[in-house]
């Protein structure tokens, strides 16, 4: 049977795993690369590297840790942060990930996730989108807007229509996050995420505002989520994937497991 | 020992080179020279994308040149479309031709209300005498990516079940394919990556 998928996901600054902790004081995470071999043996489904510096100096870095994270990484591992072209991708992918996930940049300018599907295959190609209910609607769910710049600014498009299109164009995976639960670890946008998912065929990862098993639970369940995002839970041992997962399966999840 | 890894461009090799390589393999990339592929000891044969890319393969002369290893005994991994090259043809892209080295074609996963692409971790039914396949025990996972598959037939080695039974690998004699990406499988794709880096070979099929 299909199992829900957990996906590990490291932000990464200057070569350096920065976010995801809650212990303010201690802001250096360690290194991706070992950050990364940890999730991966201890049942991560998937690892997200989410590089948040994105600036153009940064990327020989972002290259460079790429290289050292796949290095002894055997479960799929995608990169994102700063993918522009198709050229961008490319080097990501020659550098060792097995998909890029694309946000900013393929609201700028759609083609690119045809041109990245084109070149890798659509499963290489994920698209990101950072949304948020319009609490001014009748339907703040059907009319949820697409933001950017982190959240900051509107990309003045729907999600779901936004989610459909990332599809028609070849993207292989949506990546939804919810700027309005990120952080807050009150559980995830169940409703959107469940909207998005029965506007596509293609799978849906949930992110923003895992902070409980339940959570994880819900999301697979009313949210049909075909995975689901987490960064801060994992680090520091707070819990590991595979305890996350034994209890899920505890909860009639199907789950890989062992693992 | 050596591995010949064909590109045909569809792709990245990135991962499956490493997998490889960190087995021990001595792997070698090529996208047309023949030479390479007639004197391969083993050759891998990735992909992933449209089945409309083997056409590649045609048009430089591997495909030629691998019907002729395999027929020598060279043995052959294909790996998600590099599997269901080995099959006579995909809906996916009806005027091109597979190999053929096994009779069935490839079709989409019908409509059902699940979601097409199979993307995920989905558990293995092996098939007894599997040597591809050894040692992976019932219940272990691998990693799927894909919307066209390949029929259950006796030279099915594993089945996995979305929307319905479908071959997971395949194997007869020298010739192996999964569905499934290995190099991604974490340890049990190591395995079975390592079963046929080991396997010795028992002449053509």
């Amino acid at each position: 049977m299909i199992t829900k998928r957990i996906i590990a996901c490291l932000d990464v600054h200057a070569g350096r795993v920065v976010k995801g902790v809650q212990f303010v004081d201690i802001v250096d995470a360690g290194d991706p690369a070992a950050l990364a071999a940890r999730h991966a043996r201890e049942g991560a489904d998937e690892i997200v590297l989410l590089d948040i510096t994105a600036t153009h100096e940064g990327r020989a870095t972002l290259l460079d840790t790429v290289r050292r994270t796949a290095r002894e990484l055997f479960v799929p591992f995608c990169v994102g942060g700063g993918i522009r072209s198709a050229d961008d991708a490319a080097q990501v992918f020659e550098a060792g990930a097995d998909k890029v996930s694309v946000n900013s940049a393929a609201l700028a300018d759609p083609a690119l996730i045809d041109a990245i599907g084109r070149s890798f295959g659509a499963q290489a190609v994920v698209v990101a989108i950072d949304a948020r209910r319009d609490p001014h609607t009748a339907d703040p769910v059907r009319d949820a807007q697409v933001f950017v710049q982190g959240g900051r600014k509107p990309a003045g498009r729907r999600v779901v229509e936004w989610a459909r299109e990332a599809e028609a164009r070849g993207a292989g995976e949506i990546l939804l996050t919810s700027m309005d639960s990120d952080g807050m670890r009150t559980g995830f946008d169940y409703e959107l995420t469940a909207a998005v998912s029965e506007a596509v065929s293609i799978p849906v990862i949930a992110s923003g505002g895992a902070g409980t098993v339940d959570h994880f639970v819900d999301v697979f369940g009313r949210g049909k989520a075909d995975a689901a995002l987490a960064a801060s839970i994992f680090h520091f041992g707070v819990s590991s994937a595979r305890s996350l997962k034994e209890e899920l399966e505890r909860a009639g999840v199907s789950v890989r497991l062992p693992c | 020992m050596r591995v010949t890894v064909i590109d045909y461009k569809a792709g990245n090799l990135t991962s499956v080179l490493k997998a490889l390589r960190h087995l021990g393999a001595e792997a070698e990339v090529t996208d047309s020279d023949l030479a390479l592929v007639e004197n391969a000891e083993r050759i891998v044969l990735p992909g992933v994308g449209h089945f409309q890319a083997t056409e590649r393969l045609d048009a430089t002369g591997l495909t030629v040149a691998i019907r002729a290893a395999i027929g020598r005994g060279v043995p052959f991994l294909g790996i998600c479309v590099g599997m269901q090259w080995l099959y006579a043809g995909s809906s996916e892209a009806p005027n091109q031709a597979g190999l053929a080295h096994f009779a069935d074609g490839c079709t989409r996963f019908p409509q059902s209300g699940e979601k097409v692409p199979h993307v995920g971790w989905n558990s293995l039914e092996v098939r007894p005498g599997s040597r591809l396949l050894a040692g992976v025990e019932p219940g272990e996972f691998v990693y799927f990516t894909h919307s066209y598959k390949a029929p259950v037939t006796a030279d099915t080695a594993a089945v996995a079940d979305y929307i319905e039974p479908f071959a997971a690998a395949v194997e007869r004699a020298n010739v192996m394919g999964v569905q499934f990406h290995p190099e991604k499988s974490g340890e049990t794709g190591l395995k079975i990556l390592g079963n046929f880096l080991a396997w010795e070979g028992q002449g053509p099929a």
